[in-house]
């Protein structure tokens, strides 16, 4: 694996690991060889050497995915921690699987990952698809660290593995008409019990839909994950590959995305859809806009932590990322789209 | 054993029943063995726990009449007063460790979200319910006692609303509630109509 950069650098926020902590973690690669061995070899090798990061070739009968590890230090000296990995992986709003948080983790198993398929089209002049492999060898990986904010007032710091939209997008060479990027999650009732019934799927529209404007979907920041903690992602986190927009409220990051299409209409959102009066299309983290039913000027932040140990944080405009992307928003009331 | 020690050994075994859950949720939440988030853990075990003791309540007489045991009656305020401490440590839990203990801030979430004074009305009547559980308090009320206490009904849709209203899609669970608080309002249509039009009680 060749980690072309890191945001940890980029980033003056002290949300984000430490600089030391990813040099330690490059030098660990390098020992490794993964670092070394990338920058000699051709691109069809390296292929083989990201092969760490999808399931052993030797499956086992069941569906469930082996996840490799990879020796990943969770914790940086500045003392700003990431959310531990655990926590992570067992905590995750996926309504396919059920709207129990706990519900992901114990019935995502189901889901087949591979194959997998997804497919770019629309308003594109090089409509493409990515199969499973592609989605680890036809991109430079990197690594970012970023804070997941969900609406419903908690965050996260989690390290991301995976490749910016932007470079997918261009690969496709999308059309001058071109104003939106709609996104679709698998649709497989048989493997997703909550697409079965209302009641374990929480009464959304499924397959989840989500969209971003094109100038959004392009900013450096939005990214499409195919990894955290230096594994590949677990079903619960949205497996093979999610999106990650960390400048806005965690359900925007649809999950095990299959279609991107290109449109020039406001693409439908499954939250917008449902309760539009709560959940807007743009869903930028904005402390000074209410949640009906919940403040959002402050989060917690999930950590490992007990009832006493709880570290709450004022929200930033943004989610702290409004030097990013704060510009694409110039001239917008943002009170009304929320 | 005589219908006293009977009555005892009940009553002990609602302790039991009362105190252990909470015990152990609050050890899983300070150990942060409560799953990822022990705030909301404990503040949704205690809400709900509120909910199903004020069930469990409203159940009491139902069953004493059908299985013809009056003495079972007795085991009501208990469950009534465990009932308030849930919804008590529910608001207090969310005043502490979602609100940091600002006062303003409470006030503030209190008058801007709906959700949260339907919640809130629902705790001062259960309150009042409280307090005015000792004997002598059932003394001093006499007659009155019972109108006050029918308030028990409101308040059991008033915490449901606010139940229903918190959640933000999955809505099997508030529905299942529903039913049960209808049906049992249902099996008392006499006596709350008769307190909702106390002129032609005879």
């Amino acid at each position: 694996m060749r980690i072309v950069k890191s945001n940890r650098a980029q980033f003056k926020d002290n949300q984000i690991t430490d600089e030391s902590v990813f040099n330690e973690k490059r030098s660990l690669l390098k020992k490794l060889g993964f670092v070394g061995a990338g920058a000699l070899l051709s691109t069809p090798a390296q292929a083989d050497i990201l092969d760490w990061f999808k399931s052993d070739e030797q499956k086992p009968a069941t569906k469930t995915q082996t996840l490799r590890d990879l020796n990943f230090q969770t914790q940086d000296k500045s003392g700003v921690k990431l959310t531990p990995e655990d926590k992570v992986t067992s905590y995750n709003n996926f309504y396919e699987f059920g709207t129990d948080k706990k519900d992901p983790k114990a019935y995502a198993d189901a889901l087949t990952t591979d194959p997998w398929q997804v497919k770019i089209n629309g308003l594109v002049d090089k409509p493409f698809k990515l199969e499973y492999d592609d989605l680890f060898s036809q991109f430079s990986l990197e690594e970012r660290v970023y804070r997941l904010r969900c609406v419903e007032a908690w965050s996260m710091v989690i390290p991301w593995v995976g490749f910016p939209l932007a470079s997918l997008l261009k690969r496709a060479n999308v059309s001058s008409k071109a104003k939106y990027v709609g996104f679709k999650t698998l649709y497989r009732p048989d493997e997703m019990r909550g697409q079965t019934s209302r009641f374990i799927g929480g009464s959304i529209p499924f397959p989840y839909t989500e969209g971003l404007r094109l100038d959004e979907a392009m900013n450096p920041l939005a990214f499409l994950a195919v990894g955290l903690y230096g594994k590949n992602l677990p079903n619960q986190n949205g497996a093979p590959i999610r999106l990650v927009v960390p400048w806005k409220y965690g359900f925007k990051s649809i999950k095990s995305i299959t279609e991107i299409t290109l449109t020039d209409k406001q693409p439908d959102t499954t939250w917008n859809l449902s309760a539009p009066s709560e959940y807007g299309f743009y869903a930028n983290v904005n402390p000074n806009v209410d949640h009906p039913r919940w403040s959002q000027a402050s989060e917690r932040l999930i950590t490992d932590g007990g009832l006493f140990n709880q570290e709450r944080i004022k929200t930033l405009p943004f989610n702290g990322y409004g030097e990013q992307v704060a510009s694409l928003y110039k001239g917008m009331n943002l009170k009304r789209y929320f | 054993m005589t219908k006293q020690h009977l009555l005892w050994w009940v009553k002990a075994v609602i302790h039991l029943l009362a105190l252990t859950p909470i015990t152990l949720n609050y050890y899983w939440s300070i150990t942060d063995q409560n799953g990822a988030d022990p705030v909301k853990a404990i503040i949704h075990f205690t809400g709900i726990g509120a909910l199903n003791l004020l069930i469990i309540t409203l159940m009491v007489s139902l069953i004493a009449k059908y299985f013809k045991k009056a003495w079972f009656m007795q085991t009501r305020r208990l469950i009534g007063l465990y009932c308030f401490f849930y919804a008590a440590t529910h608001v207090l839990n969310f005043w502490w460790f979602e609100l940091n203990f600002q006062f303003t801030l409470f006030i503030e979430e209190l008058v801007k979200r709906p959700y949260i004074w339907l919640g809130m009305s629902g705790f001062v009547i259960l309150f009042v319910l409280a307090v005015t559980s000792p004997f002598f308090a059932k003394r001093k009320l006499g007659k009155n006692w019972q109108l006050v206490h029918n308030w028990i009904y409101p308040a059991s849709l008033l915490v449901w609303i606010h139940f229903y209203w918190s959640r933000k899609a999955d809505i099997t669970e508030p529905l299942i509630y529903l039913l049960i608080i209808l049906s049992l309002l249902w099996f008392k249509r006499d006596k709350i109509g008769r307190w909702l039009k106390p002129n032609t009680r005879t």
